[in-house]
């Protein structure tokens, strides 16, 4: 009984850690995805992402996708930003992606976990 | 109600980021700083090369290119047009000033008779009409956009050279001006955002032309093969910001054409040529 308590823990565990993982690294990737498409994010359309060797874009329009950790300790604040960036600058050209319905609220979630991941 | 006031008065206090400038070279002078800035050493002479300014090799294919256009067949099919006499047994060239040779620069003109505005695609529609045709659709690349991709180039090397100089005309300079910086669509951009304020940066791997210099050159063949007149190119950009495009030919693009115009005077026109 005893063995088998301590083994279900431990396969919960593994279960619990291997998906989670496997989920995060599944979300950078269609995270990924949603930024490069033309018709979703076309976050590259302003943005480079010099880190991501994938990323192939010259833009220089928006700063480049670099310590997105460091410059956003808040995931919140980097929802937002991509949710409407007017709010932290009213004249900005980044367009209001969630505010104008572009992105939905999961798929800008995907996009901040592969922001974090750069 | 409330709500409204505000909102009436927000429009009123904090209008679309603009220049200060009212008068119109006033504007011109605004968007050419800007441009300084934006592409320095970039001369205002080689702002007609739009996306291509910062390309020595695009540069050069492009003149290869336009050494033997693939679009040659459309310019023909226009000379054709051209020179078939309307029903009336008049030409074109019978029908328009000075037979229709440098004459493009000067349109869109503000007609003070009926306050409003003719482009040069509403003058041959009126050739036509009053010589008993029935006026082309300004959307229409067989008809209109072959025509004026041939009629165009009787005006190469002219000046672009918009007049305004009254106050009706001023009224339509200013609602160009009004539309090129309200932004517009789901993407919530204006022309200025990209074509003023970013003009000369890289929106994915597409150099962004300058508003200047952009005029000269219509209708141009994207890759090579496919036609777009000014109108029709203003229609793209709007689809792509996801606003509905006004119709080729409405009022509201002819004040866009007119005030879009007006920046690039003094610049040669050169009609009908490559764009990627
Ligand atoms: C049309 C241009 C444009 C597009 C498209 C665009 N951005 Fe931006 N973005 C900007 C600009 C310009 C800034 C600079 C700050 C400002 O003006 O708001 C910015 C700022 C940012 C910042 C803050 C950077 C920092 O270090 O402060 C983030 C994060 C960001 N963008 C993410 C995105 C994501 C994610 C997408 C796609 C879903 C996107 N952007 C699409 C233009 C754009
Ligand atoms: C999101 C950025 C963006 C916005 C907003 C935008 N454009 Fe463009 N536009 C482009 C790009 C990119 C091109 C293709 C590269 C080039 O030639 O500049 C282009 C091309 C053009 C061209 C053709 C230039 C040439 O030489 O062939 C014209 C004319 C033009 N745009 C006018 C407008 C007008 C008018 C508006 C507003 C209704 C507008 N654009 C809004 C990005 C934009």
């Amino acid at each position: 009984m005893f063995s088998f308590r301590i083994n279900r823990k431990a396969i919960l565990a593994y279960l619990v850690v291997s998906l989670s993982t496997r989920a995060i690294a599944g979300n950078v990737d269609d995270g990924r995805a949603l930024a490069y498409d033309y018709e979703k994010g076309n976050c590259l359309a302003c943005h480079a992402a010099p880190t991501d060797e994938l990323a192939v874009t010259r833009a220089n329009i928006g700063p480049p996708f670099v310590n997105v950790r460091q410059r956003f300790p808040e995931r919140g604040l980097l929802f937002e930003q991509i949710w409407d960036a007017r709010r932290s600058n009213p004249n900005t050209i980044m367009p209001p992606f969630g505010a104008h319905k572009i992105l939905s609220t999961t798929e800008i979630n995907l996009i901040v976990d592969y922001l974090l991941s750069l | 109600m409330k709500k409204i006031i505000i909102i009436f008065l927000y429009l009123i206090l904090f209008p679309v980021a603009t220049s200060n400038q009212e008068d119109p070279e006033g504007v011109r002078q605004f968007f050419l700083k800007v441009f300084e800035n934006n592409l320095p050493g970039v001369a205002v002479s080689d702002y007609v090369n739009g996306a291509m300014i910062r390309s020595a090799d695009a540069l050069e294919q492009f003149e290869s290119i336009m050494d033997f256009p693939p679009f040659q067949g459309d310019i023909e099919l226009g000379k054709a047009i051209w020179e078939t006499p309307l029903p009336s047994g008049a030409t074109y060239a019978d029908c328009l000033p000075n037979r229709g040779v440098n004459i493009a620069g000067h349109y869109p003109i503000f007609d003070e008779q009926s306050k409003k505005l003719i482009s040069f695609e509403m003058l041959i529609n009126d050739c036509l009409e009053k010589n008993g045709g029935v006026a082309y659709s300004f959307d229409d690349r067989k008809t209109m956009g072959a025509l004026t991709a041939y009629a165009r180039k009787l005006s190469d090397g002219m000046s672009m050279d918009i007049k305004v100089e009254s106050e009706g005309a001023l009224q339509k300079f200013e609602a160009g001006r009004a539309f090129y910086f309200k932004r517009i669509g789901q993407h919530n951009l204006a022309c200025a955002s990209c074509h003023l304020t970013h003009g000369g940066k890289y929106f994915r791997d597409e150099l962004i032309s300058p508003a200047i210099g952009q005029p000269v050159h219509f209708p141009v063949f994207r890759a090579g093969e496919r036609l777009y007149t000014l109108h029709m190119r203003y229609q793209r950009c709007m689809e792509a910001v996801g606003a509905v495009p006004f119709a080729a030919g409405s009022e509201e693009l002819n004040s866009l054409e007119y005030f879009h115009s007006y920046l690039s005077n003094g610049l040669p026109l050169r009609a009908s040529v490559y764009r990627r």
